[in-house]
């Protein structure tokens, strides 16, 4: 328990940016996504269910990142969660390969309306380096309606952060 | 590698004696597809003799016009999978094997229809056939029931699908059905230029971006009869100890979590971004991408930034020899994890487990001891060894490795050979090559053959889980369903890696 106890007064608070020059694009983006969730949604935070549709994992790892203490996208308001019926957002990974393709649509037809989409990473918007394959059904945009797109192979962190201050003003309109 | 050629009928007693006389581990197990050469097929099972230091093959041909094979599943456990495999990319049929159910490709793939064939285009659009169901195994009795879990999971994972068969609370079978996330990959690296395909190599499984890229350049450099410079090869040792690093770091991190000490957990997870940022710092990239080429590396490391990543680790560690500390001394953790998913040793030899997972239920091997390359041989790794099998073994082990990995990234830096980083390979086969890597998950095996043009013919792809998958439901037999997503976590397998 004592250790638990110096090792809290030791770390301080993680989730202050390890490094504030590196961290400040994602600082902003975040503050600007908690004005947004207060601004359009009430307050009511982001919930967010990812889909691996094919992805090698790299993006797992940024994505998981998020969540991590060190970014804690909690703080702004964005939560993910286990179920696609409580999503507002669906954040699609990977080419859509052909054995995920029907597991992504029933997991969009269980979200609730709007159902934004993110598709994140490079095989997300055109198959990355899997296009084409006979594996691949295609691109997510080849198979859902996609809102919000994120380069990157995989992005980083604060990209996948800014997609979702995109999200919520989207889902802001609708 | 050495090669030996067997008569077909001769194999599966080969295969068996290879283990049981030699000690050997098979490794993998390929077709080719020979018949625009000589009209057949050609079979390999690779593998690794740790006592010799070596890996050996053995191979058999299935002359024109004949598409079967006596299976050696019977007598070599390891070869199960692989062979399920070979019979639904090849048409090759493994006589006598015992699962005649597809291992990848899903119920609505036609049953004629195989990628690995030479006739079938990498980018051939397949229709999909409608009315058929994987046939799972049908547990019946009183109060037995089935729980279908996935593909798509409640956390940020991997998909796959899990079918458990359950009386109460205790798991009386659990199938695993995996291939969602099949990619194509072996047929995508056929026709390309072998060494211009290290790229492709890092995305089989991206957290193991640096040992398939090192497993498939080593492949190369055995094929072309280079061996890269000193600086590169401890340039890349480097870069796969980081990325052990940062993987072990996630695992305990998931572990601690499973069992309800999120503040454990939390802090190897800062440790885990930290580790992260300084592979940013090194390599340009968090993943450490874009770096590896066959033949050494596409470039030296930035004057300056070797020292500061000794400073950096130098306090990650000492970060790390706390956080041991508080996780080895958390009771609630403890409790949870000793004695939960115990994975008995002889299965693990059986069914040819690696990596931690198999280390933690007592099975001595780690390729960087075994099949150490160049400079690795003067490394003195130790492998972490464990008995009990359950998931707090797994989980010591990983601790284990990730104090090794500090100390053999100390001892790099301070050797650091000066000069060329790489070794130019102006042309690539015809011929055939091996390369291999411990990974964070045990061993990654890549078998090149390349043609008189330098493009690949065929490269067969070992991902460490391909091996460890099957091992997963003998562990978590008898345990309650609860403890499943903890067992699973102990083994920290990928998906992308498995079904390629």
């Amino acid at each position: 328990m004592f250790r638990i106890l110096r090792r809290c007064a030791r770390t301080g608070l993680a989730t202050l940016p390890l490094e504030p020059a590196r961290d400040a694009d994602y600082e902003l983006a975040g503050e600007k996504l908690r004005e947004s969730i207060r601004r359009l949604r009430g307050g009511r935070s982001l919930y967010v269910r990812e889909v691996d549709a094919g992805s090698c994992n790299g993006c797992e790892i940024e994505i998981s990142a998020l969540t991590s203490p060190v970014y804690d996208a909690e703080r702004f308001g964005v939560h993910v969660t286990a179920s696609p019926r409580h999503a507002d957002v669906l954040l699609v990974t990977g080419p859509v390969t052909r054995q995920m393709e029907l597991a992504l649509k029933m997991t969009y037809e269980a979200a609730p309306e709007p159902k934004i989409v993110v598709a994140c990473g490079d095989c997300a918007l055109d198959g990355g380096a899997f296009a084409g394959s006979y594996a691949v059904a295609g691109a997510v945009e080849d198979v859902l309606p996609v809102d919000i797109r994120i380069k990157g192979c995989p992005p980083k962190p604060s990209a996948i952060l800014g997609a979702l201050l995109a999200a919520v003003e989207r889902a802001g309109k609708a | 590698m050495d090669s030996k050629e067997f008569p077909l009928d001769a194999l599966p007693a080969a295969c068996a004696s290879m283990v049981r006389g030699e000690g050997a581990r098979l490794a993998a197990a390929l077709a080719l597809d020979e018949r625009r050469r000589d009209g057949g097929f050609s079979l390999r099972y690779v593998f690794s003799v740790p006592a010799k230091r070596s890996y050996v093959e053995l191979r058999g041909r299935i002359p024109a016009g004949a598409a079967a094979f006596p299976s050696s599943a019977a007598l070599v456990p390891a070869a199960h999978a692989f062979e399920r495999e070979i019979r639904e990319f090849f048409g090759l049929d493994p006589q006598g094997h015992p699962d005649p159910r597809n291992l990848l490709l899903h119920e609505d793939w036609p049953e004629a229809v195989h990628p690995l064939r030479k006739e079938f285009s990498w980018n051939a659009k397949t229709r999909r056939e409608a009315g058929r169901e994987f046939p799972f195994l049908k547990v019946t009795g009183e109060g037995v029931f089935e729980i279908p879990v996935g593909p798509v999971h409640a956390g940020v994972i991997e998909p796959g699908h899990f079918r458990f068969s359950v009386a109460g609370e205790p798991v009386v079978n659990l199938e695993v059905r995996l291939g969602y996330v099949h990619r194509g990959l072996e047929k995508l690296f056929e026709g390309r230029l072998a060494l211009a395909a290290a790229a492709l190599a890092e995305r089989i499984s991206g957290d193991n971006s640096i040992a398939h890229a090192l497993a498939y350049c080593r492949a190369v450099e055995d094929l072309a009869g280079r061996t890269p410079p000193p600086r590169a090869q401890a340039l890349r040792a480097i870069l796969l100890e980081l990325e052990r690093l940062y993987n072990h770091a996630g695992d305990v991190a998931g572990i601690a979590a499973d069992t309800g000490f999120v503040f454990g957990g939390a802090q190897m997870l800062i440790l885990r971004e930290r580790l992260l940022r300084e592979n940013e710092r090194l390599s340009g990239r968090r993943l450490l991408r874009g770096w590896l080429e066959p033949g050494g590396l596409a470039r030296d490391a930035a004057p300056g930034s070797l020292e500061t990543l000794a400073a950096a680790l130098e306090s990650c560690e000492a970060d790390y020899r706390e956080i041991e500390k508080l996780i080895l001394g958390a009771d609630s953790l403890m409790d949870r994890v000793v004695g939960a998913g115990v994975l008995d040793r002889r299965v693990a030899v059986d069914l040819g487990g690696v990596g931690p997972a198999a280390r933690a239920s007592g099975v001595d091997g780690d390729l960087r001891r075994d099949h150490p390359v160049g400079l690795e041989a003067e490394l003195g790794f130790q492998p972490a060894l464990r008995r009990e099998g359950d998931v707090r073994a797994r989980m010591l082990v990983r601790m284990e490795e990730i104090a090794e990995s500090f100390r053999v990234l100390r001892a790099l830096q301070a050797r650091m050979p000066d000069g060329p980083w790489t070794v130019p390979i102006n042309g690539v086969g015809p011929g055939e090559g091996v390369g291999w890597a411990e990974s964070s998950r045990g061993e990654v095996l890549h078998w090149l053959r390349a043609g008189p043009d330098g493009t690949i013919e065929r490269l067969k792809i070992k991902d460490p889980s391909f091996s460890n998958w099957p091992l997963v439901p003998w562990a978590v037999q008898g345990d309650i369903v609860p403890d499943f997503p903890l067992i699973n976590k102990s083994f920290g397998l990928s998906y992308a890696g498995h079904d390629r």
